[in-house]
């Protein structure tokens, strides 16, 4: 299990996260973002690369 | 205080107590070495450590800092004033052991004796190099006074910082990305603001007229001036920057001038190599450098928005792309390709032949509005289309090219775009124009 932490301060919804982690990642109907705090182990690679992606550095996954 | 590197740093781990060579490579290999230390090194050296390279890596680059992240550069950095430890990348285990040759600039390449030489004369053998040196500001050729800025760098943002204060008269030159964010920030912090560019439009050659036009009279609302379709003749001021002088005769009067006109590839160092550098540094599809008489080299690569590579999403057109999200793409692909080269595992074949299609994409905030894109607008033939909402409200604006799609931007819209955004990757499966 991997902890995901968004800064939501720093956030800014661009939505990047989305294309490298589908199941964690998605944006509102208003163009908020919502994730899931959790994920399973097999997700680490996707969760690293929306941790690349995203342009304002918000995620980090929590060790 | 940050625990990163910081000025005057050389030769130093990145974030690391360990050693710089780990004890079970022998010291007679040569390094991979990466000339540059901005996200594109840092995103290839973390690539090329996925891709089970553990021999000796080492990172030159001409800035003190480590890699940091440049967009908040025209924004939260100048309006707030975070520190480099506030914009720095983190660092992560894998490349604990990569060393980090900070303030150290190369100043020449020797393709076959396979060095590089940097600027306190020591030469620095390789067994692979990837040129990261990305691109320095556009500087206009006058004279050097107190008062000119430009904003690439966290230095020159911090250096910014202090003369964008409440009543200060800011002279923009430039009316790009960097240009209108910067005017934009500058304005909520209370200076007055003039944008001077020679285009009709501000940002019309990466968006068009149709969509410059309205961010142009978004700038106005807020209280920000043009001078578009003008040149600069002359700066005013002998020690500190008083004014420009426009090609018209017309002076505008500031106490800041900022210069946002484009930028200028690092290439310097690679001049008189083989090398194609007609604009950047030309690379195949796997990203390795390539000659002026079109050989690849597998022991050279190209990474960030210095390489000019094809991108078949599109055609088979060479092309430099300054997005943000490039030199993570071509830093991965670089960790692959060079990567399987160095195991020598037999995959690289098919790695390179693989193909590699990066979505450009960007993103900038000027006042309340968010503009964010895919694909290359540029591109269009001139059929630009509203996809969906108004002009004045939030916006998605297509760009066709013989009637695909190559391009979408968004005004104040995001989750919206993401079909567009698909229409435009479906042209890398389907058939080239």
């Amino acid at each position: 299990m991997i902890k995901i932490e968004v800064n939501m301060e720093l956030c800014q919804h661009y939505g990047q996260c989305v294309f490298e982690a589908p199941n964690l990642f998605k944006l509102d109907d208003d163009d908020k973002l919502e994730y899931h705090a959790e994920a399973d182990d097999s997700e680490r690679d996707n969760v690293e690369s929306a941790v690349d992606v995203c342009p304002m550095q918000a995620i980090r996954i929590v060790e | 205080m940050s625990n990163q590197p910081s000025t005057s740093a050389r030769c130093r781990p990145f974030e690391s107590s360990s050693s710089a060579v780990p004890d079970a490579v022998p010291v007679t290999i040569a390094p991979v070495i990466i000339v540059g230390a901005s996200l594109g090194a840092l995103r290839t050296a973390e690539a090329l450590r996925r891709a089970g390279y553990a021999g000796p890596l080492t990172v030159i680059g001409e800035e003190p800092h480590a890699p940091y992240n440049r967009p908040p550069l025209s924004k939260e950095v100048l309006s707030t004033g975070v520190s480099h430890s506030a914009v720095a990348f983190p660092a992560r285990a894998a490349t604990a052991d990569v060393e980090w040759m900070l303030s150290a600039r190369v100043v020449s390449a020797d393709l076959e004796a396979r060095t590089v030489t940097a600027d306190d004369g020591r030469k620095h053998p390789w067994r692979a190099l990837v040129i990261a040196t990305g691109l320095r500001s556009r500087r206009l050729d006058l004279p050097l006074i107190a008062g000119r800025h430009t904003v690439r760098t966290l230095d020159d943002a911090m250096a910014l910082r202090d003369e964008l204060v409440p009543g200060a008269s800011v002279v923009m030159v430039g009316a790009g990305f960097i240009g209108c964010e910067v005017a934009a920030t500058a304005r909520k912090l209370g200076c007055e603001v003039t944008i001077v560019a020679p285009g009709a439009e501000p940002l019309i050659r990466p968006l068009g007229a149709l969509v410059g036009a309205e961010l142009r009279r978004r700038h106005e609302q807020h209280g920000v001036s043009f001078a578009l379709g003008r040149t600069v003749a002359a700066i005013l001021g002998e020690v500190a920057f008083e004014g420009l002088q426009l090609d018209t005769g017309e002076v505008i009067a500031g106490d800041v001038l900022v210069e946002a006109i484009g930028s200028v590839c690092n290439t310097d160092w690679l001049d008189g190599t083989s090398l194609d550098l007609t604009d950047g540094v030309l690379a195949d599809s796997a990203l390795r450098a390539v000659s002026t008489d079109g050989t690849a080299h597998d022991d050279i690569y190209v990474v960030g928005d210095i390489a000019r590579f094809p991108n078949r999403m599109f055609d088979d057109v060479a092309r430099r792309i300054e997005h943000w999200n490039i030199p993570t793409d071509t830093g991965k692909r670089v960790g692959a390709v060079l990567g399987a080269w160095l195991a020598d595992d037999g995959s690289f074949a098919e790695l390179v032949t693989r193909e590699f299609t990066p979505m450009p994409a960007f993103w900038s905030n000027q006042f309340e509005v968010g503009v964010q894109a895919y694909g290359l607008p540029a591109l269009t033939d001139g059929d630009i289309r509203i996809l969906q909402g108004e002009l004045s409200g939030a916006v998605a604006v297509g760009y066709y090219r013989a009637d695909r799609l190559v391009g979408v931007v968004g005004l104040g819209l995001k989750a919206e775009l993401l079909p567009y955004r698909q229409q435009i990757t479906a042209l890398a499966s389907g058939k080239l124009t």
